[in-house]
């Protein structure tokens, strides 16, 4: 008998971690999981195992000695890292060339209670993370270019190289983006890096309802102003973010970066017609960033619990409609990103209320409501992710099947 | 015509007669088109060497009918070809002899305007620039924008994910589509996306949609971002002695930390083609010409035309002009959006690749390409999405003269060089017949197996668009054996804690 089904056999303490250390590697761990249908959790650091359903798994699949950058030109503005590599780390790397990875990636290390920093590129991508640059220039499946994978068949493949352009065969680096860990295990990826901004500066209205600042955030990002950001604190989750520093009283946040020049009169022509609204404030620099990466990493939540909290994505105009529909059954707190379409929400009962999110979501015109934190008997017991129409459902199930037949690849997580 | 395409199925051409009263009833009135003469406006797309006359064409008006006439040809084994205004430059659209040419064209309306959620809904057969003529009224626009702009649909651009001289700062298709409807092969109508954003916790199927050459599913309905036009734009066009200067110059604007607009680059051929053709005011005497567009509030634009303008005296620029109104940054554009056809009035035949290469690799792609010129005996007009590294050679041929064959293997020569040099085959015109046969160039077995598993899980039986994108269709049953059987391989030895 193996020992992977020696270790599966045994106390679940003893569960093995396998850390392969080349391509090769890990292929045959793949191939030995599928050989002995045990099936594996996969997992960069394991910061974002608090996300999804619990997996039931005989072994893990750790990424992390499959790390390090292997390509880096800041010309041609483009990065190859092998996937366990820190997210950290090339965070700090492109930054001192001066450019950034522009989807923002959040860390939800703080809101399940892990320090910041802790995550993988791999699990960024597979998380498809995103941050409030999100509704300018588009999520983690937008910048990935390429990758190197061994899929559920214990077989390595490539898809997509490390050129922007490129529409050869079809894009399966999109369709690994996001999808958990549940298709295949990354093991290179290359994504688009691009120039970080010059200078930032963010408008701060004071005071306004959620309703008022929907409307608010509307006309901001359709205007020229070209806004990268436009976030919503109620009352009270104001003073939760920036240490305090905001204060208490609403503040519905428009943030413009760029070049200096340009972001100064983008500033003054965006706040003439913002002004007209409420009470303006502006906020540079190192403030607008800490600012901004509270809102980021929902830290307005990041409370050290386990109380229920949803991130839900829905048309923006309709966000502060689902929480009012929602307040009138259950005590809930909520801020809002992403124009008013991307609603974090905290239920301050510990139920997770799944239905009433959902149906909350169907009668606004429908979205999606992922439990992004939860205790693992309730994300066990719960749909933590929107479910799928049938026509869908199907087609999903026959993508696993086809990258994955025999279920070895974090079976479970996205069910 | 080179290529070898799929063996028409016999049983399905001895049914014409059968087939052709069945969709009839699906599609009344005049839907259906089987007379050989009007079928001829159908034979090509806008790769036109390759020609067939379809089966029978299509031309549903609902997604009703859509769905019934897929579920008919699935259960009846008839393969399907998508197509929307037919300008694909890869033969994505090119009909079967034994397959329904399903045109979209009468899908031609906007269905939805949303300013506050800064998105459109329509049907696939709007053209691109239909979009944008929709929202324009209020000061929004829709960001890629292919030079076919007037002619293609929306459609065709999600099926090809089409890119425009304004994606390097705007993105392609892929990054401007919200949600999609589409039918699938076996008739099942799918819903992706929305006004809101990503599908958390589902498998991108909207990603894998998109750039998927009609070969997955029938578009049907596309929800799109629009953007605010930026308050200014203007264009700088910038001569260089040296297409490798012209090269250095745009690294460096880069490298600046400026990513403008668009930045496009030609040569000295597509210069002079484009000049003769439309007046648009370009020096004659460079070997390169570089069209920088800078957008945004005007004090920014400002700011970054003075630094391009110096980053390009560095580079060794000998002339540089700013556009000062509208009307001539227009005349800038329209003679690189003219280039192609200036470039049909002086060749009766041209060839246009589209690999994509790292940006650094030019000069040695650059010489490559001049010395295919000796070999084949065929000259080579060169257009550049230059900020991206997408190229366009347009290989200069005359069909009558029997130089076809020669300018296909020039042009695959061109793109095997990309592939060498670390990019890839086609950057925005997509795979299609045209370069299907190259896919291995690029992909090993194991790599276009994977793909094709995708195709499997949308269309087990290979009916949609078969014959296109891969060079060989494994059947499903095949790909979905295993192989690694138990007890095959013991767990391995890994070092683990
Ligand atoms: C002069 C000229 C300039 C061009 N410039 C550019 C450019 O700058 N950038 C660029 O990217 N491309 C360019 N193209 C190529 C072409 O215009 C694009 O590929 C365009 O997206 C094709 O759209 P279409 O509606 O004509 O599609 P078609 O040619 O009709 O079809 C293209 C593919 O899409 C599929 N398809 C069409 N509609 C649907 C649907 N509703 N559902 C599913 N599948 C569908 C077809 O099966 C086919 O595989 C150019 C073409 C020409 C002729």
């Amino acid at each position: 008998m193996s020992q992977l089904r020696q270790a599966q056999q045994s106390d679940q303490s003893e569960s093995r971690t396998y850390a392969p250390h080349s391509i090769e590697e890990l292929r045959e761990v793949i191939a030995a999981a599928v050989s002995e249908e045990i099936p594996l959790a996969v997992e960069g650091t394991a910061s974002k195992s608090g996300l999804g359903r619990p997996v039931q798994a005989g072994a893990t699949l750790s990424m992390r000695n499959l790390s390090g950058v292997t390509l880096y030109e800041p010309d041609e503005l483009v990065l190859s890292a092998k996937a366990g590599t820190p997210i950290a780390e090339i965070e700090e790397m492109v930054d001192k060339a001066g450019q950034r990875l522009e989807f923002e990636p959040n860390d939800y290390g703080p809101l399940h209670g892990m320090g910041p920093g802790l995550g993988t590129l791999g699990g960024v991508i597979a998380c498809n993370l995103a941050g409030p640059r999100r509704l300018k220039q588009g999520a983690a499946r937008d910048h990935i270019l390429g990758v190197h994978a061994v899929s559920g068949r214990a077989e390595a493949f490539k898809s997509g190289g490390r050129v922007v352009k490129n529409v050869t065969g079809y894009d399966l680096s999109k369709g690994l983006a996001g999808s958990y860990g549940t298709l295949a295990v990354m093991s290179d990826i290359t994504i688009k890096v691009l120039p970080k901004a010059e200078a930032e500066t963010t408008l701060v209205l004071r005071g306004l309802s959620d309703e008022e600042a929907s409307a608010a955030m509307a006309q901001a990002m359709g205007s020229p102003a070209e806004a990268s950001g436009a976030a919503h604190l109620p009352a009270l989750v104001a003073k939760r973010v920036s240490d305090g520093t905001l204060g208490s009283d609403p503040a519905t946040l428009i943030r413009l970066d760029g070049f200096g020049p340009s972001v100064e009169a983008r500033a003054s022509h965006l706040g003439k017609v913002l002004e007209k609204r409420g009470k303006l404030e502006h906020l540079h620099g190192a403030e607008s960033k800490a600012l901004w990466r509270d809102i980021r990493d929902v830290q307005p939540f990041a409370d050290g619990t386990d109380c229920p909290v949803w991130r839900v994505s829905v048309a923006p105009t309709v966000g502060h409609s689902l929480v009012m529909g929602l307040r009138r059954h259950a005590a809930i707190d909520a801020f809002y990103d992403w124009q008013g379409g991307l609603v974090w929400l905290r239920m301050e009962g510990g139920e997770a209320e799944a239905e009433l999110v959902r149906a909350g979501v169907k009668e606004i015109g429908g979205g999606h409501a992922t439990l992004v934190r939860a205790s693992e008997q309730v994300r066990a017991a719960t749909e933590v992710f929107q479910p799928q129409p049938a026509a869908l459902a199907d087609l999903a199930r026959r993508l696993k099947e086809q990258f994955d037949p025999v279920g070895v690849l974090n079976p479970g997580r996205m069910g | 015509m080179s290529i070898a395409m799929p063996k028409p199925s016999e049983a399905v051409l001895s049914r014409r007669e059968e087939i052709v009263s069945a969709l009839r009833v699906i599609v009344p009135g005049e839907g259906v088109v089987d007379a050989t003469n009007e079928m001829k406006a159908f034979e090509s797309d806008g790769l036109t060497a390759y020609r067939q006359l379809p089966l029978v064409v299509v031309l549903p008006d609902n997604v009703g009918q859509v769905s019934r006439v897929l579920k008919y040809c699935h259960e009846n084994d008839i393969p399907v070809v998508p197509r929307g205004a037919g300008t694909s430059l890869s033969g994505g659209a090119l009909p079967l002899e034994d397959g329904v040419l399903l045109v979209l064209s009468k899908f031609n309306k906007v269905l939805d305007i949303d300013f506050d959620n800064r998105c459109a809904v329509v049907q696939p057969g709007v053209t691109n620039l239909g979009i944008t003529k929709a929202v324009e009224h209020r000061g929004f626009y829709y960001a890629p924008d292919p030079s076919s702009q007037i002619a293609c649909s929306i459609g065709g651009n999600i099926a090809e994910n089409s890119g425009g001289v304004h994606c390097l700062k705007y993105g392609l298709t892929a990054n401007n589509v919200l949600g999609i409807e589409f039918v699938t092969i076996e008739g099942e109508i799918v819903r992706l996306g929305g006004k809101h954003l990503d599908a958390d916790g589902h498998y991108d199927m909207l990603g894998l949609m998109t750039g998927s050459e009609g070969l997955l599913g029938v578009v049907t309905e596309v929800t799109v971002r629009i953007l605010q036009a930026p308050e200014t734009a203007r264009a700088v066009l910038i001569g260089f002695p040296s297409s490798e200067q012209a090269g250095e110059c745009v690294a460096s604007i880069i490298a600046k930390g400026i990513i403008p607009g668009g930045m496009e680059m030609m040569d000295r051929p597509a210069i002079h083609a484009a000049e003769d053709f439309v007046n648009a005011g370009y020096p004659r005497d460079v070997e390169a010409l570089l069209i920088v567009e800078l957008d945004g509030p005007k004090a920014e634009v400002d700011h970054l035309l003075t630094e391009v303008e110096a980053i390009a005296g560095e580079n060794g620029a000998t002339t540089t002009r700013v556009s000062q109104n509208e009307e001539e940054r227009a005349a800038f554009w329209a003679g690189r959006k003219a280039a192609f056809p200036a470039v049909g009035r002086i060749s009766p035949d041209y060839y246009c690749m589209d690999g994509t290469i790292p940006r650094k690799e030019l000069p040695k792609v650059l010489a490559g390409m001049k010395a295919m010129e000796k070999k084949y005996g065929l000259k080579c007009a060169n257009v550049f999405h230059a900020g991206d590294g997408n190229l366009h050679p347009l290989v200069l041929y005359d069909a009558n003269a029997g130089e076809l064959e020669r300018a296909e293997e020039f042009g695959n020569d061109i793109l095997k060089l990309c592939v060498e040099v670390g990019g890839v085959l086609t950057g925005e015109h997509g795979v299609g017949v045209e370069k299907r046969d190259l896919m291995p160039e690029m992909f090993s077995e194991t790599d276009m197996n994977h793909q094709q598993r995708v195709k499997c899980t949308f269309d087990a039986k290979h009916l949609l668009n078969p014959g296109k994108v891969f060079p060989q269709l494994h059947r499903c049953a095949e790909l979905g054996r295993m192989h690694v059987h138990k007890g095959e391989v013991a767990f391995p030895d890994l070092p683990r804690f």
